[in-house]
Protein backbone atom coordinates (compact mmCIF):
# COMPACT_ATOMS: atom_id res chain seq x y z
CA UNK A 1 0.00 0.00 0.00
CA UNK A 2 1.85 3.11 -1.01
CA UNK A 3 1.27 6.36 1.98
CA UNK A 4 1.12 9.83 0.82
CA UNK A 5 1.27 12.40 4.11
CA UNK A 6 -1.32 14.97 3.68
CA UNK A 7 0.19 18.03 5.33
CA UNK A 8 -2.92 18.42 7.47
CA UNK A 9 -3.96 15.15 7.83
CA UNK A 10 -0.69 12.96 8.09
CA UNK A 11 0.09 9.25 6.28
CA UNK A 12 -3.01 8.00 4.49
CA UNK A 13 -3.60 5.25 1.79
CA UNK A 14 -3.38 6.26 -1.71
CA UNK A 15 -7.25 5.68 -2.33
CA UNK A 16 -8.20 8.55 0.08
CA UNK A 17 -5.98 10.98 -2.83
CA UNK A 18 -6.63 12.27 -6.62
CA UNK A 19 -3.90 13.73 -8.54
CA UNK A 20 -4.34 17.63 -9.96
CA UNK A 21 -2.06 17.18 -12.31
CA UNK A 22 1.04 19.28 -12.70
CA UNK A 23 1.96 22.10 -10.21
CA UNK A 24 3.21 25.47 -10.23
CA UNK A 25 1.50 26.63 -13.13
CA UNK A 26 0.55 30.59 -13.28
CA UNK A 27 -2.50 31.54 -15.25
CA UNK A 28 -1.58 33.91 -17.40
CA UNK A 29 -2.28 37.64 -15.65
CA UNK A 30 -3.79 38.68 -18.97
CA UNK A 31 -4.53 35.87 -21.48
CA UNK A 32 -5.82 38.51 -24.20
CA UNK A 33 -2.37 39.36 -24.75
CA UNK A 34 -0.93 35.93 -25.82
CA UNK A 35 -0.52 34.57 -29.16
CA UNK A 36 -2.51 31.28 -29.62
CA UNK A 37 0.73 29.58 -29.21
CA UNK A 38 1.34 30.81 -25.79
CA UNK A 39 -2.12 30.12 -24.61
CA UNK A 40 -1.81 26.81 -25.86
CA UNK A 41 1.23 26.23 -24.00
CA UNK A 42 -0.64 27.25 -20.91
CA UNK A 43 -3.37 25.11 -21.25
CA UNK A 44 -1.91 21.95 -22.99
CA UNK A 45 1.56 21.89 -22.62
CA UNK A 46 3.04 19.79 -19.75
CA UNK A 47 6.77 18.67 -19.11
CA UNK A 48 6.23 14.94 -18.21
CA UNK A 49 9.19 14.34 -17.05
CA UNK A 50 11.23 10.97 -16.36
CA UNK A 51 12.04 11.23 -12.83
CA UNK A 52 10.81 14.39 -10.37
CA UNK A 53 7.88 16.37 -10.90
CA UNK A 54 6.00 18.56 -8.55
CA UNK A 55 2.27 17.95 -8.61
CA UNK A 56 -0.96 19.15 -7.27
CA UNK A 57 -2.62 16.42 -4.81
CA UNK A 58 -5.96 16.15 -3.26
CA UNK A 59 -6.99 14.33 -0.34
CA UNK A 60 -10.04 14.18 -2.14
CA UNK A 61 -11.54 11.67 0.94
CA UNK A 62 -10.14 13.37 3.91
CA UNK A 63 -10.05 16.41 4.67
CA UNK A 64 -10.37 17.50 0.78
CA UNK A 65 -7.98 20.13 0.73
CA UNK A 66 -5.12 20.30 -2.35
CA UNK A 67 -1.71 20.27 -1.49
CA UNK A 68 1.88 19.78 -4.23
CA UNK A 69 4.12 17.12 -3.89
CA UNK A 70 7.34 15.85 -5.31
CA UNK A 71 7.23 12.52 -6.74
CA UNK A 72 10.00 10.20 -8.88
CA UNK A 73 7.71 9.19 -11.89
CA UNK A 74 9.46 6.15 -12.08
CA UNK A 75 9.34 4.64 -8.93
CA UNK A 76 6.01 6.39 -7.38
CA UNK A 77 8.17 7.57 -4.37
CA UNK A 78 7.27 10.87 -3.00
CA UNK A 79 10.33 12.99 -1.50
CA UNK A 80 8.11 15.88 0.12
CA UNK A 81 3.97 16.99 0.47
CA UNK A 82 4.01 20.70 0.85
CA UNK A 83 1.07 23.27 1.14
CA UNK A 84 -0.42 25.16 -2.17
CA UNK A 85 1.06 29.00 -2.18
CA UNK A 86 4.69 27.45 -0.88
CA UNK A 87 7.32 27.68 -3.38
CA UNK A 88 8.50 24.25 -4.84
CA UNK A 89 11.19 22.90 -2.23
CA UNK A 90 14.67 22.00 -2.85
CA UNK A 91 15.55 18.16 -3.28
CA UNK A 92 19.20 16.81 -1.82
CA UNK A 93 20.91 15.11 -4.24
CA UNK A 94 20.41 12.12 -0.94
CA UNK A 95 16.99 12.63 -1.06
CA UNK A 96 16.59 12.50 -4.93
CA UNK A 97 18.75 9.38 -5.01
CA UNK A 98 16.51 7.86 -2.02
CA UNK A 99 13.34 8.24 -4.29
CA UNK A 100 14.94 7.00 -7.83
CA UNK A 101 15.74 3.51 -5.73
CA UNK B 1 -33.53 12.51 12.16
CA UNK B 2 -33.59 8.58 10.84
CA UNK B 3 -36.81 6.92 9.92
CA UNK B 4 -37.17 3.96 12.30
CA UNK B 5 -38.07 1.40 9.96
CA UNK B 6 -34.75 2.56 8.15
CA UNK B 7 -32.98 2.39 10.93
CA UNK B 8 -33.87 -1.15 12.43
CA UNK B 9 -32.51 -2.50 8.47
CA UNK B 10 -29.30 -1.23 8.84
CA UNK B 11 -29.11 -2.48 12.20
CA UNK B 12 -25.68 -4.83 12.81
CA UNK B 13 -25.70 -7.21 15.36
CA UNK B 14 -22.93 -10.55 14.53
CA UNK B 15 -20.67 -11.79 17.54
CA UNK B 16 -18.36 -9.40 19.43
CA UNK B 17 -20.01 -6.43 16.94
CA UNK B 18 -22.86 -4.68 16.71
CA UNK B 19 -23.86 -1.32 14.66
CA UNK B 20 -26.96 0.78 16.02
CA UNK B 21 -28.33 3.54 14.29
CA UNK B 22 -27.80 6.78 15.38
CA UNK B 23 -31.48 8.63 16.20
CA UNK B 24 -32.24 12.20 16.55
CA UNK B 25 -29.73 14.86 16.35
CA UNK B 26 -29.05 17.09 13.54
CA UNK B 27 -25.77 17.88 11.02
CA UNK B 28 -24.27 21.35 10.32
CA UNK B 29 -20.92 21.75 8.39
CA UNK B 30 -19.68 25.30 8.70
CA UNK B 31 -16.67 26.35 6.34
CA UNK B 32 -14.59 29.63 6.80
CA UNK B 33 -11.12 30.95 7.52
CA UNK B 34 -9.44 30.44 10.62
CA UNK B 35 -10.50 33.06 12.66
CA UNK B 36 -14.56 32.31 11.66
CA UNK B 37 -13.81 28.75 12.95
CA UNK B 38 -11.93 30.52 16.29
CA UNK B 39 -14.90 32.57 16.78
CA UNK B 40 -17.86 30.06 15.76
CA UNK B 41 -16.13 27.58 18.51
CA UNK B 42 -16.16 30.65 21.43
CA UNK B 43 -19.65 31.14 20.67
CA UNK B 44 -20.14 27.54 21.14
CA UNK B 45 -18.32 28.52 24.79
CA UNK B 46 -14.78 26.41 23.79
CA UNK B 47 -11.44 28.36 24.52
CA UNK B 48 -10.77 27.47 20.91
CA UNK B 49 -11.01 25.75 17.58
CA UNK B 50 -10.50 21.65 18.34
CA UNK B 51 -7.52 20.65 16.81
CA UNK B 52 -6.80 18.84 13.00
CA UNK B 53 -8.53 15.73 13.27
CA UNK B 54 -9.59 16.27 17.24
CA UNK B 55 -13.03 17.09 18.89
CA UNK B 56 -14.37 19.19 21.29
CA UNK B 57 -17.74 18.96 23.11
CA UNK B 58 -19.92 21.85 24.07
CA UNK B 59 -23.32 21.05 25.77
CA UNK B 60 -25.59 19.17 23.72
CA UNK B 61 -23.21 20.06 20.57
CA UNK B 62 -20.03 18.00 19.24
CA UNK B 63 -17.34 20.02 17.25
CA UNK B 64 -15.23 17.99 14.83
CA UNK B 65 -12.71 19.06 13.06
CA UNK B 66 -12.58 17.41 9.47
CA UNK B 67 -10.08 20.07 7.95
CA UNK B 68 -8.26 23.34 8.27
CA UNK B 69 -11.21 25.17 7.26
CA UNK B 70 -13.62 22.74 8.08
CA UNK B 71 -16.17 21.90 11.62
CA UNK B 72 -18.57 19.48 11.41
CA UNK B 73 -21.22 20.12 13.93
CA UNK B 74 -23.25 17.49 15.89
CA UNK B 75 -26.32 18.92 17.29
CA UNK B 76 -29.18 17.68 19.51
CA UNK B 77 -32.91 18.51 18.52
CA UNK B 78 -32.76 22.10 18.69
CA UNK B 79 -29.80 22.73 16.41
CA UNK B 80 -27.31 25.38 16.62
CA UNK B 81 -27.55 27.31 20.17
CA UNK B 82 -28.42 31.08 19.31
CA UNK B 83 -25.11 32.70 19.98
CA UNK B 84 -23.46 30.58 17.37
CA UNK B 85 -25.93 31.81 14.78
CA UNK B 86 -25.79 35.01 15.84
CA UNK B 87 -21.70 34.90 15.70
CA UNK B 88 -22.41 33.40 11.99
CA UNK B 89 -24.47 36.26 10.89
CA UNK B 90 -21.70 39.01 10.93
CA UNK B 91 -19.12 36.82 9.53
CA UNK B 92 -18.23 35.26 6.13
CA UNK B 93 -18.75 31.51 6.45
CA UNK B 94 -20.91 28.81 4.77
CA UNK B 95 -22.84 26.78 7.31
CA UNK B 96 -25.27 24.01 5.39
CA UNK B 97 -27.65 21.65 7.57
CA UNK B 98 -26.78 18.16 6.23
CA UNK B 99 -29.64 16.52 8.91
CA UNK B 100 -30.86 14.32 6.26
CA UNK B 101 -27.72 13.91 4.06
CA UNK B 102 -25.78 11.82 6.84
CA UNK B 103 -26.56 8.48 8.66
CA UNK B 104 -24.54 7.04 11.33
CA UNK B 105 -24.18 4.34 13.43
CA UNK B 106 -22.49 3.44 17.48
CA UNK B 107 -20.19 0.65 16.81
CA UNK B 108 -19.26 -1.46 19.63
CA UNK B 109 -18.01 -5.25 21.09
CA UNK B 110 -14.88 -6.99 21.20
CA UNK B 111 -14.53 -7.98 17.69
CA UNK B 112 -15.23 -3.84 17.01
CA UNK B 113 -11.35 -3.68 15.94
CA UNK B 114 -11.00 -6.28 13.36
CA UNK B 115 -14.01 -5.41 11.76
CA UNK B 116 -12.81 -2.17 11.23
CA UNK B 117 -9.39 -3.22 10.27
CA UNK B 118 -11.52 -5.13 7.08
CA UNK B 119 -13.45 -1.82 5.94
CA UNK B 120 -10.57 1.02 6.00
CA UNK B 121 -6.59 0.73 5.83
CA UNK B 122 -6.51 3.21 9.20
CA UNK B 123 -4.87 2.28 11.72
CA UNK B 124 -6.93 2.50 14.71
CA UNK B 125 -5.28 1.02 17.34
CA UNK B 126 -5.17 3.74 20.24
CA UNK B 127 -1.94 4.87 19.85
CA UNK B 128 -2.34 6.00 16.36
CA UNK B 129 -6.32 6.84 16.59
CA UNK B 130 -6.68 8.15 20.04
CA UNK B 131 -10.59 8.71 22.06
CA UNK B 132 -11.79 11.67 20.46
CA UNK B 133 -9.83 11.99 17.43
CA UNK B 134 -11.86 12.41 13.86
CA UNK B 135 -11.72 11.62 10.15
CA UNK B 136 -12.73 11.22 7.29
CA UNK B 137 -11.49 8.14 5.36
CA UNK B 138 -12.95 5.50 3.11
CA UNK B 139 -15.16 2.36 4.15
CA UNK B 140 -15.17 -0.10 1.18
CA UNK B 141 -15.79 2.30 -1.62
CA UNK B 142 -17.68 4.64 0.46
CA UNK B 143 -16.79 7.87 1.65
CA UNK B 144 -17.42 7.79 5.55
CA UNK B 145 -16.12 9.74 8.87
CA UNK B 146 -15.18 7.71 11.76
CA UNK B 147 -14.75 9.02 15.44
CA UNK B 148 -13.73 7.51 18.60
CA UNK B 149 -16.06 8.07 21.39
CA UNK B 150 -14.51 6.25 23.91
CA UNK B 151 -11.79 3.39 23.93
CA UNK B 152 -14.20 0.66 22.66
CA UNK B 153 -16.97 2.86 20.83
CA UNK B 154 -16.65 3.99 17.63
CA UNK B 155 -19.04 6.40 15.99
CA UNK B 156 -19.34 5.83 12.55
CA UNK B 157 -21.30 8.65 9.60
CA UNK B 158 -21.70 8.30 5.99
CA UNK B 159 -24.38 9.56 3.21
CA UNK B 160 -27.85 8.20 3.71
CA UNK B 161 -27.23 6.34 -0.02
CA UNK B 162 -24.48 4.41 1.18
CA UNK B 163 -26.27 3.31 4.19
CA UNK B 164 -27.15 -0.07 3.02
CA UNK B 165 -23.97 -0.84 1.33
CA UNK B 166 -22.01 0.04 4.29
CA UNK B 167 -24.05 -1.96 6.83
CA UNK B 168 -24.18 -5.03 4.53
CA UNK B 169 -20.10 -4.78 4.42
CA UNK B 170 -20.06 -4.01 8.38
CA UNK B 171 -22.11 -7.60 8.90
CA UNK B 172 -19.93 -9.42 6.24
CA UNK B 173 -16.49 -8.47 7.94
CA UNK B 174 -18.01 -8.62 11.27
CA UNK B 175 -18.67 -12.09 10.51
CA UNK B 176 -15.38 -12.94 9.37
CA UNK B 177 -13.91 -11.51 12.06
CA UNK B 178 -15.66 -13.69 14.64
CA UNK B 179 -15.15 -17.04 12.40
ZN1 LIG C 1 -5.88 15.67 4.52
Amino acid sequence: MLLIRCPYCGERAEVEFSNGGEAHIDRPRDPMSLTDEEWAQFLYMRDNPKGLIAERWRHAHGCNRFFNAIRDTRTDRFVVTYEIGQPRPEVTPEQAAEAAR
Amino acid sequence: MSDVSVSNSLAVSRAGFTATPLKGGRRFALQGRKDTLEGAARAFGLSETPAMLKSAAAGDCTLLRLAPQELFIITGDAGLPEAVTTYLGTVPNSLVEVSERQIGWTLEGEKLRDTLAALSPLDMRERSFPVGMVTRTLFGKADGMVWRTDENTFHLEVWRSFGPYLSSMMDAAALDAAW
